[in-house]
């Protein structure tokens, strides 16, 4: 068997380690050995965007990357974005304008969002949805996502005023 | 779907995963963004027992312009390269084309050395260094060449890369200033390949064409340069006649494989609308 390295890096801003195998893909680490089930496994082809996270501030398909790769990363995922008990506006956001009906691509879809508004904190419909375009909604039509997005955006924009 | 076992190298200078390619030779692979190799490794069609990671390798990264030479750094992203104020000065072609590429989680790893050195014939940078007359540079644990775009595509997954060799830096002569420019892509849908794409540089004097260059992603083994095209039009005017008759030209250099995006007369037939198109727009953008 190929040797196991060490990696280190932040989950959600405290400190992990996981031993893996060159091989083993983050998504695997992150629900397997780190119980972060939130990043979900849709296509596991880099197609769907269900397991967007954010990895040193860029939105990644974490069934793309390897564990190895993230060495002194610093990850984010869904379960990073509620702080004591509020709700992140994004997930607000896709709450009031219902953004999501199964809920499956949600976790991507907020993650990746995330990473869009910080770097275009006031995004037109049209960058919401070129920007948006690698995570794959099978329910909503994506409307209300792009509403939901807005909301976000607009909340955070007047948090900032 | 997990990759067969391999070793895994994060080396940090240039000569140093020079000196593992070497000590590893046919057993390695260089990973760039990993967005066409790892997929291939999870699909089992690439096996390789030495995985050597580029990617904490600075100076492989960057984009600047050095006496009217856009140098840019292998590792560079897509959206760095999308979101660079230098290129969408000096070379906004780049920027489109690099635009159309795949979606935005796969362009913030999919780097522009990786598309080139890939061989893919459905990669896009290809036919954008053809275009461009863009030159790459190819380092070696004995030194280094630098080699042009056109001629170093040679078949499928086939290019000059040498086992051995790492390709650092792409060189790009800043385009003429009037230069009209235009990557025009047929795609089914976000993240899939091209069925056809067009790039052109054109530069026009008056009404006649000076200088234009024509090439054409996902319709041969490799990207194909449609030079009958190209002289079909040089010191002739552009209109309706002169671009549908290079676009016949260019349709007959194609020979696309058939498959789930059509078939082979259908993929021809939008490589020459895809010319068409990418003509008049350059036209549109080209000043006389």
């Amino acid at each position: 068997m190929a040797k196991k390295h060490a990696v280190s890096f932040k989950l959600n801003g405290k400190p992990v380690d996981v031993l893996v195998e060159p091989r083993e893909l983050l998504i695997h680490s992150l629900r397997e050995k780190l119980q972060h089930t939130g990043p979900h496994i849709g296509c596991e082809t880099s197609h769907c965007g269900a397991c967007t996270v954010d990895l040193d501030g860029m939105s990644v398909k974490s069934c793309t990357v390897l564990t190895v790769q993230c060495q002194d990363a610093e990850v984010l995922t869904i379960e990073g974005f509620e702080q004591g008990g509020v709700l992140h506006a994004l997930q607000e956001g896709f709450t009031q304008e219902h953004g999501l009906q199964c809920g499956y691509c949600t976790p991507g879809m907020i993650t990746r969002a995330y990473r869009l508004l910080k770097e275009n904190p006031s995004p037109s419909e049209e960058e919401i949805r070129y920007w948006m375009a690698g995570n794959l909604c099978r329910c909503t039509g994506y409307q209300n996502i792009v509403k939901a997005v807005q909301h976000a955006a607009k909340k955070m924009s007047s948090a900032r005023a | 779907m997990i990759p067969r076992e391999f070793e895994y190298h994060a080396p940090k200078t240039i000569p140093d995963a020079l000196g593992l390619l070497k000590q590893f030779g046919d057993e390695a692979k260089l990973l760039a963004g990993g967005h066409s190799l790892l997929p291939m490794m999870k699909l089992r069609f690439a096996q390789p027992g030495h995985l050597i990671d580029l990617g904490r390798i600075r100076e492989l990264k960057g984009i600047r312009e050095d006496g009217g030479t856009l140098r840019i750094g292998a590792m560079t992203t897509e959206n760095e390269l999308i979101w660079s104020k230098l290129l969408q000065d000096k070379c906004p072609l780049l920027v489109e084309g690099a635009r159309l590429i795949s979606d935005p989680q796969v362009r913030y790893k999919g780097t522009i050395g990786g598309d080139i050195s890939h061989g893919d014939p459905g990669n896009d940078h290809p036919a954008l260094m053809l275009v461009l007359g863009a030159s790459f540079v190819l380092k070696a644990s004995t030194g280094e060449r630098v080699v042009p775009a056109d001629g170093f595509f040679i078949g499928s997954y086939a290019t000059l890369l040498k086992p051995g060799e790492i390709m650092t830096e792409i060189r790009i002569p800043v385009p003429a200033p009037g230069t009209g420019t235009c990557y025009s892509k047929l795609k089914r849908k976000v993240g899939d390949f091209a069925t056809a794409a067009a790039a052109v540089t054109l530069r026009m004097k008056g009404e006649t064409v000076q200088e234009v260059a024509i090439a054409l992603t996902n319709v041969g083994a490799c990207v194909l340069r449609a030079r009958a095209a190209e002289d079909s039009l040089r010191g002739k005017a552009l209109n309706d006649a002169s671009i549908a008759a290079a676009a016949r030209l260019a349709m007959s250099i194609c020979d696309p494989a058939a498959d789930q995006r059509g078939d082979a007369e259908y993929k021809t037939a939008m490589a020459g609308e895809m010319t068409q198109r990418a003509l008049r727009t350059a036209r549109s953008r080209a000043t006389h």
